[in-house]
């Protein structure tokens, strides 16, 4: 099924998602410009290719479906993701992924800051670098950075794991460098094959929790 | 025999009075602020400060009992496919599963839905007894997303973005460790046991630029059918109001700071924020600047505690209020029966506060599996519905005695004021003048 969004609403195209006929329907979309809300709550397994940059909250929501951006992603990208696939040929900016709980969010080139913002669950493969601040509040899931991350990466972090092939402009607070061990090495290289980016995986490190300051203490309080 | 000493010459200082003497000496003593749950206890302006004006000469009453005095609402008409009915002008306000126990937010929704009206969800998801008892619940979207899902939102009958409460507007929450139990961890994605902060700001939006397409986002995954509300804690409310208006929300809740939290800082809870009384008047201004008066429908919250409180509230110009605090004391918050068991916590009925700490003996605001089940859901939502109705009763007794046959048509000329301040902040002229001090000033 084609949809032009030159000629349709947002709206329209949302509510064939949410039918049962989508339900491993293919859908292509062409002109997106940069149209917000693109592909919102998706609930079965569609496949959607959309041609173009999309804005804000493009795949929000997702559940099932395969998403393709042949384009530049606004904020919020596959906000509160549960479950699919997503990917951005291009670049994505401020908060993708954010409280995303499953699923598969790959964005072959640069996130901006924020990415994975209190992340429960979901997997985010970034193939290049990301913005300040990311992984915060980060509950669970797997965030992959193949460039650097900007400053404060993973503050506040709970389970989440964070694996980063070049630097941290500096870690957040209660985030620590972990060890890598086979194991580690082993997901890693799952989730990099899931996303179709060749990299070692003995060329990352992980980050994670400290777990320092998981219950209120006085004495930790200049952490903050 | 012991010597008794005279102590009526003893003066208390106004500053260091006894609770604040006490205060420094637990801060010296602990190294960390109070936190508490419940709302502001200092003294504010309130609709306590208001009087109506029944019927006289000029106006004309009806009779109580006979004489019918509407009480329907529907609330979400702007966008929403299926607007909200209730068939009393009050709501159940937004309290987490975490903050509360099971029962008590089954018995909640029991109560909201035996009286016609709606029930509200909280930080930590919807559950599905809370979805099973109540005939109308509001999904609260909020800044941690904890239990966040589509499949939930879709269940809702409304969503309600919250951007800030009353007790604490600009800040977060902290739901400490010993009330996260395995069902709640697992709801929120966490270990069991840790504290769990709830942000004080939304993770991806930023302003009410980027709220006015989450708004679209949300009426999107929900199809347009429902409502949605957007909350704030009152401080600008002029400002405030009309950038939810222009966010696109169905429904504006304007919490004051007497609205009750679960676990907050008490210089937070007292320090911020504008009182209830004030917050309406500046709704009511702001929608009305936009002519969207009745267009948005305007919810207000915060101490609302009797019949009266719900007249004036809707006099001055709301469609509808929010209670929280005054629902859980419903339910058997602060009972005496309980008064052995809150001595051993130092505390005594109707001073307990400590929401936050899960021990609460009469199983509303806790985790423990031992406390919670002194809570009978279906008693506790009976108390609820009974309290729902008392409330209803009053308001439209002073609806009629205004001679109003809806109690939507109460007004501000049905008002006056009995203090100066009062008078300011509501716009509602000084009792026995035509005075209102201020009145023309800016926000």
């Amino acid at each position: 099924m084609k949809f032009d969004l030159q000629d349709n609403e947002v709206r329209a195209l949302n509510q064939a998602l949410h039918t049962e006929d989508a339900a491993n329907a293919s859908f292509s979309v062409v002109n997106p410009g940069g149209k917000h809300n693109v592909a919102a709550g998706a609930m079965f397994a569609t496949s959607v290719d959309v041609h173009g940059h999309v804005g804000y909250y493009c795949a929000g929501m997702n559940q099932n479906a395969t998403i393709q951006i042949h384009g530049n992603a606004g904020p919020g990208l596959a906000e509160n993701m549960m479950s699919g696939r997503v990917e951005v040929n291009g670049n994505a900016s401020q908060y993708c992924g954010a409280t995303a709980h499953g699923g598969l969010l790959v964005v072959r080139g640069d996130a901006a800051a924020r990415c994975g913002i209190s992340m429960k669950g979901v997997d985010i493969v970034i193939g290049g670098s990301i913005g300040h601040m990311s992984a915060f509040m980060a509950q669970s899931g797997r965030l992959v950075i193949c460039g650097d991350a900007g400053d404060s990466l993973g503050d506040s972090i709970y389970e989440a794991q964070i694996y980063l092939r070049g630097s941290a402009a500096s870690l957040g607070t209660d985030c620590i460098e972990k060890e890598m061990t086979a194991s580690h090495l082993e997901e890693l290289a799952v989730l990099l094959e899931q996303s179709g980016i060749e990299h070692d995986p003995a060329s990352f490190r992980r980050y994670g929790s400290a777990r320092q300051l998981y219950n209120f203490n006085i004495d930790n309080v200049s952490a903050y | 025999m012991t010597n008794k000493i005279d102590t009526s010459w003893l003066r208390e200082s106004a500053t260091f009075t006894k609770p604040v003497i006490r205060e420094i000496q637990r801060a010296a003593n602990e190294g960390i602020y109070d936190i508490r749950g419940a709302g502001a206890k200092r003294t504010v302006p309130t609709f306590d400060d208001l009087l109506f004006l029944g019927a006289s000469m000029s106006r004309y009453p009806l009779e109580g009992y006979r004489e019918t005095c509407e009480t329907e609402v529907t609330l979400g008409t702007r966008f929403a496919k299926n607007p909200v009915k209730i068939s009393t002008p009050i709501t159940i306000a937004g309290m987490s599963f975490g903050a509360l126990s099971a029962p008590a937010k089954e018995a909640l929704g029991r109560g909201a839905s035996e009286v016609g009206t709606s029930t509200t969800t909280g930080d930590g998801g919807m559950t599905p007894e809370e979805r099973g008892h109540s005939s109308k619940l509001v999904y609260q979207y909020l800044p941690s997303r904890y239990g966040m899902n589509p499949d939930d939102l879709r269940k809702a009958d409304a969503i309600e973005v919250v951007v800030g409460q009353g007790a604490k507007p600009g800040g977060g929450g902290m739901l400490l460790g010993q009330k996260i139990s395995d069902r709640v961890a697992d709801m929120r994605n966490l270990p069991k046991g840790i504290d769990q902060r709830s942000a004080c700001r939304h993770p991806d939006w930023t302003g009410p630029d980027d709220l006015e397409i989450k708004v679209q986002e949300l009426r999107e995954i929900t199809d347009w059918q429902i409502p949605i509300y957007i909350k704030v804690g009152a401080t600008r409310t002029f400002f405030d109001v009309q950038l939810a208006v222009k966010a696109g929300a169905d429904v504006v809740v304007v919490d004051g700071m007497q609205g009750g939290t679960a676990a907050t800082q008490d210089i937070f809870i007292e320090h911020v924020g504008i009182p209830t009384l004030p917050a309406t008047r500046m709704a009511v201004d702001a929608l009305k600047d936009m002519d969207m008066h009745r267009k948005v429908q305007l919810i207000v919250s915060g101490g609302i505690r009797t019949g009266a409180d719900v007249a004036k509230a809707l006099a001055m110009g709301a469609d509808a209020v929010s209670i929280g605090t005054a629902a859980l004391i419903a339910m058997g918050d602060n009972a005496d029966e309980f008064e052995e068991e809150y001595n051993a916590l130092g505390t005594s009925a109707g001073y307990y506060d400590d929401w936050q700490n899960g021990q609460d003996p009469t199983g509303i605001s806790t985790q423990s599996d031992e406390l919670a089940r002194r809570l009978d859901p279906a008693l506790a939502g009976r108390r609820v519905a009974n309290y729902l109705r008392c409330l209803t009763l009053e308001t439209q007794t002073l609806a009629r005695a205004a001679g109003k046959s809806n109690v939507r048509n109460l007004e501000p000329e049905d008002l006056v004021a009995l203090t100066v301040e009062a008078s300011a902040m509501a716009r509602i002229p000084l009792a026995g003048t035509d005075w209102i001090p201020g009145h023309g000033g800016r926000y």
